[in-house]
């Protein structure tokens, strides 16, 4: 089964497919109907990769030992177009998304589930692929995917793989983060470079070519939120991940729900130089695009400076920036200094401007 | 970026806004016609950076805002038909027609396709001989080597099912007739760099001396606006009207040679309307003789096209710069980029979409005072 | 089946530069491998005869449509970085930033955020 891991393409020997599927693997309906061939595929695809014992019950829910307290709940489709992307795919996306919802709520993500919707015709290699990563990102992040579904739809729907991933966590004791607590004064930090997925994906899209290819950031924060947290306890009014409509939706978001205005010192924000130059050329600003594996932080003024010293000590943090400020001016409104020494105002992105970004 | 990072830098942007107010001593109006010149004003607040009796009219530098609301139309029949594959840049998929927009096309079956340049328009061409394949071509200046490049090469190669659409409008027409137009409030021009690039600015200084303007060849970065604007209320201040080139390391006073030259093959000139602002004489260019046969008005005759503007829309006023985007009754409110009442919410190059998307929505005073919450924040 | 994007978001005016890295010939047009900030595409040269690999080009929808002449660049910029230098009466800088009020307009893009 280790195999699986290691190429990416399961062992065949032992399945009882039709002849055609041997010589080029691919999924067909009967995936979806529960019955022979779906089975086979739970056995020997999802449950060698998966592998844990509430999974391998097989009953129609997992059973959970979960300790006490409060409980967090989140779930996210994914649909991002292409599936495999420099730096990863939908897989791991579709696990580290969920895990970093609840992350970021200040729970420890525990569990998660997996529904598939599959094309007609999607290769297996491709699908064994994705379950692989999902495998991966899993035991990186701690969690366990403990139950699951498969449909399958005809071919011309789908566009491949859809994914949706569910999780549960406990909330950490004593924790209180939510987007309606920031307060004015506090000091908005974020844990590293923006725009990096999103481009990872235009580039692909747009066919463009790099001296140093944009990866994606796709990555499981519990870990680094974890050590923050851990010390920064009550300091930390609201905490999120800027994934579709990035940075700047995200503080809207925030600077709206909890009533209070937010600056930003544009010349503050890291940004790789790619992923600044593949802006330029597709005239997009690098605040609306997305981020798999960043997280923006408002913490109370006299913690700010532990706490970003805390994400730099941490892998996923080390080019964590302090870029603003809250105020109670101009409440519900994202304001930017400008390279100038002018003021903008950053409204949440209109409409879909990167469609199918995750 | 080298050749544009430098051109940004906050310092001297500063020091160059506080010499312009320490030679600024009276109200001038001047009016930059380049909307790639609009947008960077606006995400820049350039115009924040100025004294306040400078004020910058934005003008009707946005080939997709003035193309007349009949050729759109013109397009969107032509896009739905069978057989078709029809192309163009990307913010005309949503540019408002009389019923409908490309996008809409597109999503009730229509074979369009974004393109980055037109010689992907030109390949789609060869590689699909049995599908008519149109360009949408809308540009200033600026684009129309490119179209004019890729009709060339198709003609090379003998494609028959190539043709482009022509929406090509000149800058110094416009220039003209806002100066004669009554009521004109604009005493000096920051002239769009990169359509200088390519033309020079050699059809100028007949323009400056007629009517007594300072006209100054200017780039996109803030240092290069700033520095615009600087030499014209210099020359303004001093009662000068002459023409200067502020973007020297682009701009020549000839011009690009080869492009003229190959422009000169395959466009002649030609009348032509802008949107909101109506017929100007000898303002656009068409497809020559010799090229005739890929002008896609005359491969698709479209007939019985019924146009209507929207009522509500001031996109006239706006790229005549009688109004700001943000003093239109619309603007947020029924007209947004989402659902646009007209092309200058939705092009990249539009005054209403510059002013909505940089959220000119607080008032100037209120702008300021909002980054004074930053206390030494965030330069680590 | 694969959706590419509707968006491919070009703006027009938008004319970057970038730095000629390889030229070559493809049978129709003089193709240069212009590298834009660490992002390469390639580019039609064939209106620019005189640029070389190593110059700089300002690009518009695929095509160079003028050489940056860099000597000149320089200068700009030295000349940038001295004007005001010797200026004593500076302006301050709130100066610079304030204008005649004007009455607000609407106050979000979805005017969620309605109270002052």
């Amino acid at each position: 089964m280790s195999e699986l891991l290691k190429t990416g393409v399961p062992d065949f020997s032992n399945w009882s497919c039709p002849l055609p599927l041997v010589g080029y693997p691919t999924i067909v309906m009967g995936h979806g109907g529960g019955g022979k061939l779906g089975n086979e595929l739970v056995e020997h695809l999802f449950l060698p990769s998966f592998r844990n014992p509430a999974l391998e019950n097989l009953g129609d829910a997992a059973l959970l030992d979960v300790q006490a307290g409060k409980i967090a709940m989140s779930t996210d489709s994914f649909v991002v177009q292409p599936l495999f992307f420099p730096g990863g795919n939908i897989g791991e996306l579709a696990v580290n998304g969920t895990v970093n919802d609840l992350a970021v709520s200040g729970a420890v993500p525990r569990f998660l589930s997996a529904s598939f919707i599959l094309e007609e015709g999607f290769p297996l290699a491709q699908l064994a692929a994705i379950v692989g990563s999902m495998a991966k990102a899993a035991t990186t992040a701690g969690v366990k995917i403990v139950t699951g579904d498969t449909k399958v739809v005809e071919h011309g729907h789908g566009d491949g793989c859809y994914i949706n991933t569910a999780g549960i966590g406990v909330v950490r004791e004593g924790i209180q983060v939510g987007p309606h607590r920031a307060q004015a004064g506090d000091v908005v930090l974020v844990s590293g470079t923006i725009g990096d997925h999103g481009m990872a994906i235009m580039s692909v899209r747009e066919g463009l070519e790099f001296e140093s290819q944009i990866r994606s950031d796709c990555a499981a924060l519990n870990g680094m939120i974890g050590d923050v947290l851990n010390v920064a306890r009550g300091a930390v009014h609201a905490m999120r991940d800027p994934t579709r409509g990035g940075l700047a939706s995200t503080l809207n978001e925030i600077a709206q729900s909890s009533r209070v205005g937010v600056v930003i010192d544009e010349a503050s924000l890291p940004v790789r130089t790619e992923v600044q130059s593949a802006c330029e050329l597709l005239g997009l600003d690098p605040v609306y695009v997305a981020n798999e594996g960043k997280a923006v932080f408002f913490v109370a003024e006299e913690a700010a400076d532990t706490v970003l010293a805390l994400l730099r000590a941490h892998p996923l943090g080390r080019e964590a920036a302090r870029i603003g400020q809250v105020t109670a001016q101009h409440k519900g409104m994202l304001v930017a200094r400008t390279a100038m020494g002018s003021n903008r105002v950053i409204p949440t992105q209109i409409g879909e401007q990167l469609p199918r970004i995750c | 970026m080298k050749y544009l990072t430098e051109f940004r830098n906050g310092e001297i942007a500063q020091r160059m806004a506080r010499e312009i107010h320490s030679v600024a001593t009276r109200p001038w109006k001047i009016m930059e016609v380049c909307g790639g010149q609009t947008h960077s004003i606006i995400r820049n607040g350039i115009d924040q950076m100025l004294p306040a009796g400078i004020e910058m009219i934005h003008g009707p530098g946005c080939p997709v805002c003035v193309t007349p609301l009949e050729l759109i139309d013109k397009a969107l029949a032509i896009a739905a038909q069978p057989g078709v594959i029809f192309c163009s840049f990307g913010d005309m998929l949503r540019v408002p027609g009389t019923e409908q927009d490309l996008f809409q096309v597109k999503g009730t079956g229509g074979d369009v396709r974004v393109v980055y340049s037109p010689l992907d328009a030109v390949e789609l061409a060869a590689n699909n001989p049995d599908r008519e394949v149109v360009f949408f071509g809308v540009g200033f200046e600026t684009t129309a080597p490119a179209n004019a490049m890729s009709v060339h090469l198709a003609k090379r190669r003998g494609l028959k099912n190539f043709s482009v659409l022509v929406s090509h409008v000149l800058v110094p027409p416009a220039i003209e007739a806002i100066l004669q137009s009554p009521g004109n409030r604009v005493q000096g021009f920051l002239l769009a760099g990169h359509v200088c690039s390519v033309m020079g600015y050699w059809e100028y200084p007949p323009i400056a001396e007629k009517y007594g303007v300072p006209l100054v060849v200017t780039g996109f970065e803030p240092l290069d606006l700033l520095d615009g604007i600087r030499r014209t209320v210099i020359q303004l201040e001093a009662g000068r009207h002459e023409v200067e080139n502020a973007y020297s390391r682009v701009v020549t006073f000839e011009g690009n040679r080869a492009a003229q030259k190959l422009l000169s093959e395959v466009f002649e000139v030609s009348d032509r309307a802008w949107r909101g602002i109506g017929v100007i004489p000898k303002s656009g260019w068409k497809l020559s003789e010799a090229y005739r046969e890929f002008d896609a008005e005359e491969r698709f005759e479209i007939s019985g096209i019924h146009t209507e503007e929207s009522a509500l829309c001031r996109a006239g006023d706006v790229l005549r710069g009688a109004i700001k985007p943000a003093e239109c009754a619309a603007f947020g409110k029924e007209c947004t980029p989402r659902h646009p009442l007209g092309a200058t919410m939705v092009s990249s190059e539009g005054a209403c979409a510059a002013y909505f998307n940089y959220g000119r929505f607080l008032s100037a005073e209120e702008l300021a005072s909002a980054g004074s919450a930053l206390t030494g924040a965030a330069h680590e | 089946m694969v959706l590419l994007p509707e968006y491919k978001v070009v703006a027009m005016c938008l004319a970057i530069p970038g730095k000629v890295e390889e030229i070559s010939f493809n049978g129709l047009i003089r193709v240069g491998r212009v590298n834009f900030g660490g992002v390469v595409k390639n580019v039609c040269l064939d209106y620019v005869p005189e640029v070389e690999v190593g110059d700089y080009t300002i690009v518009h929808v695929g095509f160079a449509i003028s050489k940056i002449d860099e000597e000149t660049a320089k200068q700009t910029l030295e000349d940038f970085r001295t004007l005001g230098l010797l200026d004593e009466e500076l302006a301050s800088e709130e100066e610079a930033f304030a204008r005649a009020a004007k009455a607000p307009q609407s106050r979000c893009p979805d005017g969620s955020c309605g109270e002052k």
